[in-house]
């Protein structure tokens, strides 16, 4: 679809750089001036090359996938996938590709990326000798390592001829597909470019370790048929008999199209630009692996999105520049942490380098400094990369200190340093402290995710996103004790306030001790501090209005604004006839219907006015709310345990039971989950809960502070082998103690570890529920009674209060009128939400929605 | 809105008509304070806050960000001097009396006008 003054633009190549490009333009061009054709020539869509290996870690082509849904459906972009482009003809300005299409330019983008370089190794063509470049490679090497599984008995072997990054990359991936791997590479050490020879030498004992044979300092002679295997000959004379043979031995810029066309390109290949990208003819660009700019190839995806963004706004009348690229990389190869940055080979005039190795902690670290020991200019780390994100920041400024400290083990080191804020914090997307921080300030981010929707910084790599944390913390995001700004003290202050005081109402506690009438963040704090002080129904009174939305209509609020129901299915254990009732329910009111990850069951698609129907029949049939919408405790998650498996030494499931009734509707600071597992198998996952209890031949032992989530946390041993009644006492305690004190929405395992000062926050936690060293257990116990006595159904107490349940209307003036803009369509024999669609366009408002929407999922 | 000085706008309707429609949507005690409510006037949804103070303000329902219908659940509140309520999505301010998002300045919502006549709440529809 071709608009008046429409220009057209070619852009050959959809790999990483060619596809973030094409988004930048995008984004920069709302009113369309450019009518832009993708020419890909793999069968998919871009996807991420740098996560390829995750392919045979459980990652499908369509988890790599790139492009944003939707992003070629726009009627000025169009991509052909599974053609190439084969010919440039300048003079015509247009293209030929390889389906004979004929496609004219004003502005063509090369962004065809590199190939790798293959040796000239007779026997290098054979079948079942690989590259590792593309999604198609990674299909090829699997089908061959499963067809030799097939017919081997033994461990089968592959080679990897090249031991740098990618080299090692290839190994990696060997290995998670079963097989042996030998790396053959011809430096002296692994990852020559990258780590200087006290780094190599320990890489190499590290990686040894994984059964993964290291041949340094020599190369492949010959490779040759051996019946079904292939037999490699090293050129010192070490035969191998093997699988497959992947080829890794670096890259070669793919700049024949530029070639053929007469563009200069330059000595050792690569497609010769200026500053702004630009190649020997005005109309053409070259940007990404594909293009020599400064005279180097930069083989990195993070210097490759900065040209995408020069060309992006060169050819929107900008004038940026393309001024160099941060070539530091970290990785995890097989568990071991590999990273180097700046001068990593100190080659600067006179550099000095502090080196610390530990081989018993099989870690070394290398800092370079210039001559006077005053500027950072690189280093390297193996083993232990903990330090890379800070450290990398450093590059050419001040050393901040002794620069032993700064790479030695000295806990704390990391965060105290600090940057610059032109300092680079996310090389991948080339984004500066200063910039983060800024967004964190106006935006008002609170989280990482929502740095990451609205700046790109831990988008790509992700190994800048624990500074993007500090950073958050250092912005004050979670240093300031005050709640928010109507109330200055912390949630344990204002909990002991409302309790010691005996205040009731959200007016008396703003007008007494804080100021302004509340937001979204003091009013849940309030409503559950109220709640966990048993004074009534949560929608009585005052307390209605302080309540979040999911309180509010006890559901959770979906994206279209339906909400979604659970009721409670205590230890996960169910009745045929209970299944019936909820499927029967879920039927007539055409509910979505899944059985969550706290072993019960979700009816999704609910309209605010549907609720009270719903759960009349649900309470009817003997069901109760499920608190799944509230922080309160969700589920205890139990397995078969003794009274059915094999295994099982304690009837964990009567136990769950026991402990989801007791703790049921208890409101605290964050969501609590429990579980309860009948032996040391474990299957209910308990040391991932909040609290955990794991059967013994001798009792319970039980465990606290665990999470899964955002920042996953096994749990710690609290009690050994002790018997039901001591248990559940305890248990009492250590709930009760974390509503009192903990923070708004921090979970147990966070205020497990901050406990004592962050010291030992276990030791502590012992010494106040179990020896009662604050001599407040008497309190806890009564609190908990309380507690258990009042507790009451809520949904029960909506269906009979008339006053309670005229709050569940779509429209004051139109009570039977359903929500007109909620809307389903069919999918897999259920229902879907259709949209809703936001009605802004803004990028940065409606990336941080996009940001919060990643933080909340499952 | 200053009657006077408005010029008469041209309309699909029969005329002659006031420049403003003013609907009742409910009786002010039917408002619980901070609790917001979404009335359906001539098919657009507006969200229906009746502060502590007892004033009263309407605001489109929809929220930019999302696309649903919730702004009428979202938490009544302050911030600094301005009323304001909390989408429930995804947590963006707007300011009950403008319609603006206090968090994004590019985005808001539609205000309307609101008067309470005998203890009625009306909306007042350009
Ligand atoms: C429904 C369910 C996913 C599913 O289909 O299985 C789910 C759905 C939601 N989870 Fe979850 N989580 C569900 C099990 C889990 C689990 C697994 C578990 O409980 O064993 C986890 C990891 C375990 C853990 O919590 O430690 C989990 C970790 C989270 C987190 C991260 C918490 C953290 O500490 O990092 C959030 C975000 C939050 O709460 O702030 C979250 C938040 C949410 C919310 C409430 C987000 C929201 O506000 O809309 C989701 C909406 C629930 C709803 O019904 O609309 N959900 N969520 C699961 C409900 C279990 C239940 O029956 O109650
Ligand atoms: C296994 C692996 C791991 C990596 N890890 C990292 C890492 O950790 N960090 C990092 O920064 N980088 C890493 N890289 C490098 C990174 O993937 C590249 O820098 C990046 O993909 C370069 O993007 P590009 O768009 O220039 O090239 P590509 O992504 O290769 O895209 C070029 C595309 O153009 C297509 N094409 C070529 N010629 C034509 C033609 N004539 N017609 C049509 N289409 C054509 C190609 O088929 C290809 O799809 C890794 C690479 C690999 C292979
Ligand atoms: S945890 Fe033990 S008792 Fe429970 S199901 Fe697993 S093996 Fe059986
Ligand atoms: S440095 Fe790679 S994502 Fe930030």
């Amino acid at each position: 679809m071709f608009s008046a003054g429409q220009r057209n633009l070619v852009v050959v190549g959809n790999g990483m750089v060619g596809q973030r490009f094409v988004e930048l333009l995008a984004e920069g061009d709302p009113d369309r001036a450019w009518q832009v054709t993708v020419i890909g020539e793999e069968p998919r869509p871009a996807y991420d090359r740098v996560a390829l290996s995750s392919f045979f870690d459980g990652s499908t082509a369509e988890d790599l996938n790139l492009v944003p849904d939707g992003f070629y459906d726009d009627a000025s972009y169009a991509l052909l996938v599974n053609e190439e482009v084969v010919s440039v003809e300048r003079a015509e300005r247009q293209v030929i590709t390889s389906a004979g299409r004929v496609l004219p330019y004003d502005a063509l983008v090369l962004a065809t990326g590199s190939y790798p370089f293959v040796p000239p190794v007779p026997g290098s063509e054979l079948p079942n000798c690989f590259v590792y470049r593309t999604i198609d490679d990674l299909e090829g090497i699997r089908a061959a390592v499963a067809a030799a599984r097939s017919r081997n008995r033994g461990r089968s072997a592959g080679m990897v001829v090249g031991g740098g990054l990618l080299g090692l990359e290839a190994a990696h991936a060997l290995r998670l597909l079963g097989i042996s791997p030998h790396v053959v590479e011809m430096a002296p050490r692994l990852m020559p470019l990258q780590v200087d020879e006290g780094g190599g030498q320990l890489l190499r004992s590290l990686i040894q370790a994984l059964d993964v044979t290291v041949h340094l300092g020599t190369s492949t002679a010959q490779i040759v048929t051996d019946g079904e295997r292939l037999l490699a000959t090293l050129t010192n004379g070490t035969e191998l008999d093997l699988d497959v043979v992947v080829f890794s031995a670096g890259i070669r810029p793919r700049d024949q199209l530029a070639r053929n066309c007469g563009l200069a390109v330059g000595g050792r290949g690569g497609i010769t630009v200026d500053e702004g990208c630009r190649t020997s003819d005005e109309h053409i660009y070259a940007i990404g692996e594909c293009a020599l700019v400064d005279g180097r190839i930069w083989g990195l995806v993070g210097p490759g999105y900065t040209m995408a963004s020069v060309v992006a706004d060169r050819l929107l009348g900008g004038g940026t520049t393309f001024t160099g690229a941060d070539m530091s990389t970290k990785l995890k190869l097989m568990g071991v942490d590999v990273a180097s940055f700046g001068d990593a080979m100190a080659s600067a005039e006179g550099a000095l380098e502090v080196a610390v190795s530990n081989p018993v902690a099989g870690s070394y670290a290398k800092l370079v400094v210039d001559d006077q020991a005053q500027t950072v200019l690189g280093g390297v780390l193996v083993g232990d990369a903990s330090k890379y994100s800070t450290l990398r920041t450093l590059v050419g400024r001040d050393l901040p200190g002794d620069p032993v400290a700064l790479i030695a083990n000295v806990e704390d080191t990391g965060n105290r340093l600090v940057l610059a804020d032109d300092a680079q914090v996310c090389s991948c997307a080339n984004v500066s402290k200063g910039a983060i921080c800024s967004a964190i300030t106006e935006q008002g981010l609170t989280e990482v995710g929502e740095v990451k929707a609205n700046t790109k910084a831990g988008t790509g790599c992700g190994s800048c996103v624990s500074l993007l944390k500090s950073l958050l913390a250092e912005s004050g995001v979670a240093i300031s004790k005050a709640l928010c700004e109507h109330f200055a003290m912390s949630r344990a202050e204002l909990f002991d306030i409302v309790r010691v005081m005996q205040l009731r109402s959200f007016s008396e506690i703003v007008s007494g001790y804080g100021t302004g009438r509340g937001c979204d963040i003091c009013k849940p704090v309030i409503a559950s501090i109220l709640a966990s002080l048993n004074t009534g129904h949560i929608l009585d009174g005052e307390q209605a209005a302080l309540q979040d939305t999911n309180d509010r209509y006890l559901a959770n609020i979906q994206k279209d604004g339906s909400y979604s129901v659970v009721p409670r299915i205590a230890g996960g254990e169910i009745t045929p006839q209970g299944l019936i009732a909820i499927g029967q329910i879920a039927e007539d009111y055409g509910l979505y219907t899944k059985i969550t990850g706290g072993q019960r069951i979700d009816l999704l698609g609910a309209r605010v006015e549907q609720l009270p129907e719903i759960w009349r029949r649900l309470v009817d049939a003997g069901f109760e709310s499920g608190h799944a919408y509230g922080k309160a405790l969700r589920t205890v998650k139990s397995c078969v345990g003794s009274s059915w498996c094999r295994y099982g030494v304690q009837d964990s499931v009567t136990l769950a039971i026991d402990l989801e009734l007791r703790y049921r509707g208890l409101r605290s600071p964050h969501k609590i989950k429990a579980g309860v597992s009948g032996c040391a198998r474990e299957c209910a996952e308990a040391q991932s809960k909040d609290v955990g209890v794991i059967a013994t031949e001798n009792g319970w032992n039980l465990y606290v502070g665990g999470n899964g989530g955002f920042r996953p946390r096994h749990a710690n041993l609290l009690l050994i082998d002790v018997d039901r009644e001591s248990l559940i006492r305890t248990i009492d305690r250590f709930l009760m103690f974390y509503v009192r004190t903990a923070d708004r929405l921090q979970r147990t395992a966070s205020w497990v570890e901050s406990l004592g000062g962050g010291v030992d926050g276990i030791a502590y936690l012992r010494s106040v529920i179990v020896e009662d060293s604050l001599g407040i257990c008497a309190d806890l116990d009564e609190a908990m009674a309380a507690h258990v006595a009042n507790y009451a159904d809520e949904w029960r107490g909506v269906l009979e209060d008339p006053d309670r349940l005229s709050r569940f209307v779509s429209f004051i003036n139109a009570p039977g009128t359903p929500d007109p803009t909620i809307s389903f369509r069919a999918e897999r024999g259920q229902i879907r939400p259709v949209g809703p669609v936001p009605l802004t366009v803004s990028s940065k408002a409606g990336s941080s929605q996009a940001g919060s929407a990643l933080e909340v999922i499952g | 809105m200053g009657l006077a000085t408005d010029q008469p706008q041209p309309t699909m309707e029969p005329s002659p008509l006031p420049q403003t429609y003013w609907h009742v949507v409910c009786e002010l005690a039917e408002l619980t304070p901070e609790h917001g409510v979404t009335a359906l006037v001539r098919g657009i949804q507006i969200a229906v806050f009746r502060l502590y103070d007892d004033r009263v303000f309407a605001v489109g329902n929809i929220d930019p960000f999302s696309g649903a219908a919730v702004l009428s659940r979202g938490i009544v509140g302050t911030r600094g001097s301005a009323a304001t309520v909390t989408s429930p999505l995804h947590k963006q301010v707007f300011d009950l009396v403008t319609g603006h998002c206090l968090d994004h300045p590019q985005v808001s919502v539609p205000r309307y006008d609101v008067r309470l006549v005998n203890g009625k709440v009306e909306i007042g529809f350009p």
